[in-house]
């Protein structure tokens, strides 16, 4: 079978490859998409202790972290679509100001 | 080679790549279309592991639900390739050992804590989703029902920002 260890460093891999996602782009919609990379990668991470330990707790989390993202994902969107409505773009670069 | 610790590989390969691929293209609907490859990747792992009920959940809810949201959002908005700053050079230079630094961090905490955990097995058909059921609807039964006002709040604020001004 395949060792817990594996999986621990994928999950760590995918986590840094979503940091370098998250300070890299410049397109807000892109941003979300690497803090989405960052909840799988934890993910994962518990779905292996949760399979190596054999008790079903770290799924249960597993559960609540995919209900937490999508409700971010909801409003997070609605505030990028308001942001792009105001600024005229969705460079993060531009969106440096608490008022227009 | 066992035929696990090859599938494990393969799928583990196509997941780091398709994150990598989300870094490198330009255009966010592609790097939409990576991050679904990523979590379908995800999902052929957690079958590996025996959690089919987060699988089937990682594909319904992730790669179906919360990608769609993303890719109409890209749509609706029009969204361009990204333009290049000197910010984003600067990036590059701090960015990246940073990011490395904080991989070789977490990766060596998860390792060494794991110990000698041992090896995710599968344990036959469906006995992980009947036990991850009882425990959800007996233990986590107020978080789980918390959830849902969680996701109510979601939807209201979701419609209250996106409505038009009038």
């Amino acid at each position: 079978m395949v060792p817990t260890n594996y999986y621990l460093l994928l999950s760590a891999i995918l986590f840094g490859l979503g940091i370098v996602a998250f300070v890299f782009k410049r397109n807000i919609i892109t941003l979300f998409m690497a803090i989405e990379l960052m909840l799988n990668a934890v993910n994962l991470a518990f779905v292996a202790f949760s399979q190596s330990l054999g008790k079903p707790d770290g799924e249960v989390f597993v559960l609540f972290v995919i209900v937490v993202a999508a409700a971010e994902a909801a409003v997070g969107l609605g505030i990028i679509i308001l942001t792009a409505r105001n600024r005229r773009s969705l460079n993060v670069e531009r969106v440096d100001l608490l008022k227009l | 080679m066992t035929a696990p610790l090859f599938i494990f590989f393969v799928l583990a390969a196509v997941a780091v790549l398709g994150a990598i691929s989300l870094i490198v293209q330009r255009h966010p609907i592609h790097s939409a279309l990576s991050l679904i490859v990523v979590m379908v990747a995800l999902a052929g792992l957690y079958l590996l592991m025996g959690a089919e009920f987060v699988a089937a959940v990682q594909i319904i809810v992730y790669g179906g639900a919360i990608m769609v949201l993303f890719v109409f959002v890209i749509m609706l908005l029009n969204a361009g390739e990204e333009e290049r700053t000197n910010f984003s050079k600067l990036a590059t230079y701090a960015g990246i050992p940073l990011a490395l630094a904080v991989t070789g961090l977490i990766a060596a905490a998860l390792v060494r804590s794991s110990g000698s955990l041992p090896a995710p097995v599968p344990s036959g058909a469906l006995t992980s989703t009947k036990a991850l059921s009882m425990l959800l609807f007996s233990e986590f039964v107020y978080p789980f029902e918390l959830t849902s006002f969680l996701i109510l709040v979601a939807i209201l604020g979701a419609i209250v920002l996106a409505q038009r001004e009038n």
